[in-house]
Order: structure tokens, then sequence, then C-alpha cells
């Protein structure tokens, strides 16, 4: 059992967020979730009359999405967090906290505390049991 | 003219809990604002790696405990989904009681400080007297106060008798009877009026856009609320969103006063459709594949991603709390507020740290 989404390359993300804005789509958040030791995916979800539609994007680990603060402003907070947790850089946010909105002296960023599998420079480096 | 930058929070009069704002002024008007979270973070989605999917629950009552009930409530019907569970009727009516029931006293609390952040103490202390017998009703009838632990995966762990039905209903006259008499001084008050019309307006489309959520959404004209969905009870209930349309802090008050008044009447309307019957069904195997749930918290939208592998311990729990999407709307509002009514507007969404800092 999966939940119905649309697959979407990091590539057209910020087109299809700015189409499902101007269709009246509401974001509700973003769900960044393991896929295995190098993978990870975010979901998109956005209400529109209590139905909900979600964008499904596949990316490495420790690697880059586009922002889509540009197109929503709220993003900001969602994507600063899951870098904070997941170590996932956005590239254009409109309020970028470097990896420290949960801890203004560290940044958590750079040990992905969220993730319990983490492969860098080939080598497991995590694994939570 | 030259700016300032004036730090509010993460410790202030006005905040039970902290979090931090840098107001950016310009001599005494606001011209930007920027939060800073994660003093009190918890990190409780990652304890999915380490408490099975029954001890979960325990975890997520814990994200806050002044909507502790309807955070379990998320995640049992979560899981329950997803291990296509049916939930027995007398459970889901059940449900709807003690989740109304969270939602006055958390709607009770925030009314009384929000009288306290304009330093109106007598109408702080008239609203948490009514919130006691709330409080009373609880512990009567789960054992606890605030975090009251009957749900399960499949039901509830509780059962109401009639005798406890009779009094939940008496208490709940003496509780409309103290909210009513405080109408007139909540809804139409000059000092009231005066600190909190026309401050911290958010228009519908903002509201729409910048993803606000509960009666931060609804005092500003869009009338949605997860209740709509049907959850639980909610399917055999007769539910209309609390809708205002001005958009400032008073309107957002307004929401939750009447949506006080309606969850007596929600919780009366389930009690009377109290049948006998089961408290939970038998749950077998292990929760596989993915979920998104929502509810409607006190606070608005509460969003729960659920993703298990067929083994006792869950791959994901991803929270998504209505504090944490009203911060934006938040940072939204402030800018061209008088800093003495900054915070005023703060209270405005019912800021809920401990849920934001899950």
């Amino acid at each position: 059992m999966a939940i119905e989404s649309i697959p979407v390359t990091p590539d057209k993300l910020v087109a299809e967020v700015t189409r499902l804005k101007n269709e009246g789509w509401r974001l509700v958040t973003f769900s960044s979730v393991e896929i295995d030791a190098e993978n990870m995916e975010v979901l998109y979800h956005f209400d529109k009359d209590l139905a909900l539609t979600n964008l499904r994007v596949q990316v490495k680990k420790g690697g880059h999405l586009p922002s889509v603060s540009g197109v929503l402003f709220a993003a900001f907070l969602i994507e600063n967090e899951i870098r904070d947790q997941f170590g996932l850089t956005f590239d254009g946010l409109v309020i970028d906290y470097q990896g420290r909105l949960l801890n203004d002296c560290t940044a958590t960023s750079s040990s992905s505390p969220f993730c319990r599998l983490l492969v860098r420079g080939g080598m497991t480096v995590k694994e939570v049991k | 003219m030259a700016r300032s930058v004036i730090p509010f929070g993460p410790q202030h009069p006005v905040l039970p809990e902290p979090i931090h704002l840098s107001i950016v002024v310009e001599d005494e008007k606001v011209v930007e604002a920027l939060p800073t979270l994660g003093y009190v973070h918890r990190g409780l989605e990652m304890l999915a790696a380490k408490r099975d999917f029954n001890q979960m629950i325990q975890i997520v009552e814990r994200v806050c405990g002044i909507c502790s009930m309807i955070h379990s409530l998320c995640y049992c019907q979560g899981i329950e989904e997803m291990m296509g569970v049916e939930v027995p009727r007398r459970a889901r009516m059940l449900r709807v009681v003690w989740s109304e029931l969270h939602r006055l006293h958390s709607h009770l609390l925030w009314l009384g400080l929000f009288a306290d952040s304009f330093g109106f103490e007598a109408l702080f202390m008239q609203l948490w007297k009514i919130r006691e017998k709330v409080m009373d009703l609880n512990e009567a009838t789960t054992g606890n106060r605030v975090i009251v632990s009957v749900n399960v995966v499949g039901g509830v762990r509780a059962d109401l008798d009639e005798s406890q039905i009779r009094w939940i209903k008496d208490t709940l006259v003496d509780v409309e009877a103290g909210i009513r008499n405080l109408q007139t001084t909540i809804m139409n008050d000059s000092t009231v009026c005066r600190r909190t019309k026309g401050k911290g307006i958010l228009t519908k489309q903002a509201a729409y856009e910048l993803g606000a959520a509960g009666p931060t959404l609804r005092g500003s004209g869009v009338a949605q609320d997860m209740r709509q969905l049907k959850y639980a009870g909610f399917d055999e209930i007769a539910f209309e969103p609390v809708v205002e349309t001005d958009g400032d802090s008073w309107a957002r008050g307004a929401v939750r006063f009447r949506e006080c008044l309606q969850s007596i009447d929600l919780v009366r309307q389930a009690l009377d459709r109290l049948e006998p019957g089961e408290l939970a069904a038998k749950v077998k195997g292990k929760p596989q594949g993915e979920v998104v749930t929502r509810v409607e918290q006190p606070r608005g939208e509460c969003l729960y991603y659920i993703k298990g592998n067929g083994d006792k311990f869950l791959d994901r729990v991803r929270i998504r709390t209505p504090t944490f999407a009203n911060i934006p709307p938040l940072a939204a509002m402030l800018p061209g507020l008088d800093f003495a009514d900054v915070p005023v507007v703060v209270l405005s969404i019912d800021p809920c740290i401990s849920c934001t800092e899950r």
C-alpha cells in the first residue's frame, strides 16, 4: 500500500509546484524519507478542497534539490528543517539558515541526525538500529 | 531611518514556551521578523527507530500535552488504515468526545493566555476557572488531566458509563453558561477590541498561499477544517467550520471562542449517539506500506506521514504540526505593526512550541 503520488524529477520540480499553486493547491508540508543507504525521497503534499496531491522526488543523500520557496514562501521553513535533519541542500532558498535552523551554534546538517543509514565516499558512516 | 534588531524570546512574558523572533524595527514600526527554532527540539520522530508501532502511541502523545489525544488519534488512524483495521462505532464516538474536550480546554487555555497578553488578568482567571471543569472531566473519565492516553491501535482503552455521561452533560451545561457569560467581554469589550481589532491582518489570499492552518486560516475567511474529512465519528455528526472574515487578531480569537461552544455541541452529539459495543478491534500483523492522515487539532490541520515495512519498527513517522505551518504566516503578519502589538499578534496564532519542536 503506497500513497498516490506524481513522480517528478528535480529539474521539473519548481515548474510542477508553480503549476499546482496556479491551479489553487495549498501547500501542506513536505515529508523526507530514506529509501536506502544512499538515496532518499521528498514528498510534497498539497491540498485543495480537502483532497491531497503528492509530488515524489528522489534524490541522493547529501545531494541538492531546487528550493520552491521562491514560489511558495512558506516552504523556506520546511526546507531548512529538512536540511538540518537530513543534510539535504536546497538551492535558492529565500531565507537560508545554512543548516542552523534548529541549533545556531552548530550546523546539525553536517551529521544528518535523522538519517538512520548513511553512505559517504563509499563507506557506511551511520546505521541506527 | 536607522534600523534596530530587537530579540523577541526565547524567554518572554507572553511565551509559555521558547521561540525566538529577530524583530527588525524602524523607530517603533516592525519591518521584518525572522524566526529561530530549536531551543527544545526533541527529535521524537526518530524514536520510531527504537520504539515499536504500539509504543509510538505514547511518544506521539507527548509531542504536545495540550492536544495529546488528537496526536495519538491521528497516528492510530494512520496505522489502522495501513493494517485495514475497522474501528468499532462506540470507539469512534468516544474519540470524538475526548478530542473535542481537548479542543475545548485548549481553546479556553489560549483565550486566557490571550487576555493575559494584553493585561486583562480578570478575564484570564475567569477563563481558566471554567477550564478546570473540563480538566476534571478528563481526569475522572481517563485518569489523567492532560495526557489522557485513551487511544490504542484499533480503538480506545477507556469507556464511559451512564453516570459519567450524565455528569459530563451536566458539567457542560455549567461550562457553556460560563463561556456565554464572558461572550460580551471577549467579543465586544473596548479594551479587547482596541488591542486586537486591525492588528496582525492576514488576508484570505495570503493565509491560503502561506499555508496557514486552523483558526489562523479560518479567521481569514477560508472555510477549511479537517473535521470535514469525517474521520472518527464525525461522519455521523452535524458539523460546519467556524469562519470569521476580518483576518486580524480579534477574528482569530472569535473563531476560537465560537469553536468552544461548537465543541460542547459536538460532545453532546457524540454522547447522544453512543450505543453499546466493543471498544477496540483485534489487531493482527504489522504495518506495511505508507499512509498520510490528517486531523484537526485545536491549532489546525495536523498531518502524519507514516511508512512501515512489515516490521514492528516503523521506517518513518513524519509529523507536521499546525504551529509549524503558522510560523511563515506570522512572519508575514508582523511587518507594519507597532512593536507594542507584537506580543498580542504572536499569541494570536496560538503558538505551540512543544508541537513545533517535536
